[in-house]
């Protein structure tokens, strides 16, 4: 059953990989996998089975992963969420109008919320935790989400939180009578001051703190906003030169590098967190790999990743836990080792065919004919990393499209003509073909 | 065209690649063949019998682009002649390659034709080695294992029959043709 069913609860988009998409300043902080979700008290709305919860800040996303489809419930309508308890069966009513599948979920813990629908309804609905995950946790997080309001919090508001409390302490300290420093209660009193002043530096310290983190959540709200607006401006203005689009190019990459909003942690996900990980990082690479033709180091999708999570770093086995799994889901990207065991990510359309194409033409340049080509040639040429170069010329190598010579002056790598030459008559040359251009080049050359 | 003596060499042999052991299969088994050829071409045009793999072969090397062949792809060529019937390693350690540009049953019918065509039928093993008669022809300086390989044979075939002379290296053979 998909998530369309329950059309009571607002519908919610989805990544390509199946990820929920956040809105602005949106921050996950749960996951509960193989939820239900079941209106109590009324018939009339279709439950949710078998979806991946998602809590954020604003909402709760139901998440069907089959067909990708989510319904999401905003945290705003949340009148009241009662603690989690296994079903209770005091309300004879109750078994007689809830439906013999709900029955069998006796054994499951479920948090009731009462809800109010529009226009002026309320409802108690049920989320049903139907694996074993530490729902305690998660209501935690859901009480702590609700007394946030993150929802109420409009993006410009967040400056002025922080800031004055620390500027209206100071006068106060200052026109406090200071008592003379005499006998056994001078003694105390100083203790008690160096005690006051120690809490008050730790509290600042603790509001810069607080300060430095609003802000750095200002900053990525107006380099996203920046973003968008750059985006607006080139799809419009279609006509203006080229210096001008250039800048604004590495503008917006610059602002797209900023950061991922929600990054899937550890705290966050719990037992998904390599799985939604791995989802997250597929949405993620795309962009960068388009840019790097199709393929990338896993080393540089580290990095890269890293960066844009900022502080919620993750490790290369997480990583690399997170690549395997793409084998599992319908992703439009791969993880690919090569046989020198060098790893990197691509994108499923990438052929290989057309690198070998792009190698060949390259190969039979004069040049390359004469001397050759390094694989900081080919990367030069394909635009991708000179480890990256190595392996696709190893890899045309292999095909027989290239071979190889290995001097004192290094590795590289030659059109194959050994195929092209006729070994009944060495001394024979074609008057067409690749041996007839190269004896010409080699022959000018000496 | 580029010369090795009054050898003439092929346009390959400036190929860079062609002095690197290819690692790929069937690259390597086309540049295996054409070091095969190569080196028995060259060996006998010069009456070359013996590669020792200490020491520098002219055809190894190609000053020319500064290339040359590693120990290893010299081994490796050599070895594939020597699968075939077309050289012998002389030494267990494989230093010294006999190469057989006629195989022995090659040399045999060679043998045979050269005294039918100029009426001999008793010779020295010496004077088929270095005798007047075989100065200028593929015979002159035969290595003397392969000859006597090769006269053993036609004596199988009663072609020929072997005879002791006084010492040791003074062997003869009688041929009836």
């Amino acid at each position: 059953m998909s998530a369309a069913a329950a059309d009571w609860l607002p519908s919610a988009s989805v990544t390509a990989s199946g990820r929920p998409v956040l809105s602005t300043g949106e921050v996950e902080r749960n996951l509960l996998p193989l939820v239900d979700l079941e209106p109590e008290e009324n018939p009339g709305l279709a439950p949710l089975r078998a979806c991946l919860l998602a809590l954020t800040s604003h909402r709760l996303i139901f998440l069907h992963e089959p067909s990708r489809s989510a319904r999401g419930l905003p945290l705003a309508t949340v009148v009241h969420a009662y603690p989690p308890h296994r079903r209770h069966s005091h309300n004879p009513l109750r078994s007689l109008f809830s439906s013999s599948s709900s029955s069998s979920s006796s054994q499951h813990h479920r948090i009731r919320l009462q809800i109010s629908m529009p226009p002026a309804r309320s409802e108690v609905v049920a989320i049903v935790v139907t694996c074993k995950a530490d729902v305690d946790v998660f209501f935690g997080r859901l009480l702590e989400a609700i007394r946030a309001r993150a929802w109420e919090v409009a993006p410009v508001a967040a400056p002025s939180s922080g800031t004055p409390v620390a500027e209206g302490a100071a006068p106060a300290e200052d026109i406090a009578i200071r008592m003379p420093v005499v006998g056994v209660s001078g003694i105390l009193r100083m203790e008690q001051e160096s005690w006051e002043s120690a809490g008050q530096n730790l509290q600042d310290a603790f509001q810069d703190l607080n300060a430095l983190m609003s802000k750095a959540k200002e900053m990525m709200q107006l380099a996203e906003k920046m973003r968008l607006k750059l985006l607006m401006n080139s799809s419009t203005e279609s006509n203006s030169n080229d210096e001008e689009m250039g800048s604004k190019q590495d503008m917006q990459d610059l602002l797209l590098s900023v950061g991922i909003v929600s990054p899937v942690t550890k705290e966050t996900a719990g037992a998904l967190y390599h799985q939604q990980l791995s989802l997250q990082l597929a949405d993620f690479v795309r962009i960068p790999l388009e840019k790097a033709g199709g393929m990338m180091a896993l080393v540089d999708v580290y990095c890269l990743f890293n960066r844009a999570r900022g502080t919620e770093l993750i490790s290369p086995e997480d990583l690399l836990q997170a690549c395997s799994l793409w084998e599992k889901v319908d992703v439009p990207v791969m993880l690919r080792k090569f046989d020198s065991g060098v790893k990197v990510i691509q994108t499923k359309t990438h052929s290989d065919e057309e690198v070998f194409a792009r190698i060949s033409s390259l190969a039979q340049k004069p040049d390359a004919l004469q001397k050759g080509i390094s694989p900081s040639d080919a990367a030069f040429t394909l635009g991708i990393a000179p480890a990256l170069a190595k392996e696709h010329l190893l890899n045309a190598e292999n095909k027989g499209l290239l071979c190889r010579d290995v001097s004192p002056d290094g590795f590289r790598f030659f059109i194959n003509l050994f195929n092209e030459i006729d070994a009944q008559n060495i001394y024979s040359q074609k008057p067409h073909g690749l041996y007839n251009a190269w004896i010409s080049v080699a022959m000018a050359s000496h | 065209m580029q010369r090795l003596g009054d050898f003439r060499l092929p346009p390959f042999f400036n190929y860079p690649p062609y002095f690197t052991l290819q690692p790929v299969r069937e690259t390597r088994e086309k540049q295996v063949q054409l070091w095969k050829d190569l080196i028995l071409d060259y060996c006998r045009s010069q009456k070359i019998h013996t590669i020792s793999l200490e020491e520098d072969f002219p055809l190894f090397s190609n000053p020319k682009i500064e290339r040359s062949l590693s120990h290893e792809a010299k081994e490796v060529f050599l070895a594939a002649l020597v699968s075939e019937g077309r050289a012998e390693w002389m030494d267990k350690g494989h230093k010294k390659c006999l190469i057989l540009w006629l195989r022995i049953q090659d040399w045999a019918n060679f043998i045979l034709n050269f005294v039918k065509d100029n009426g001999l039928e008793v010779m020295t093993i010496e004077e088929i080695r270095s005798g007047i008669d075989t100065r200028g022809t593929e015979l002159e300086g035969i290595d003397r294992g392969v000859l006597m390989r090769a006269l053993r044979q036609l004596e199988q075939k009663g072609k020929a029959a072997i005879f002791k002379g006084t010492s040791a290296d003074d062997e003869g053979v009688k041929f009836s043709v």
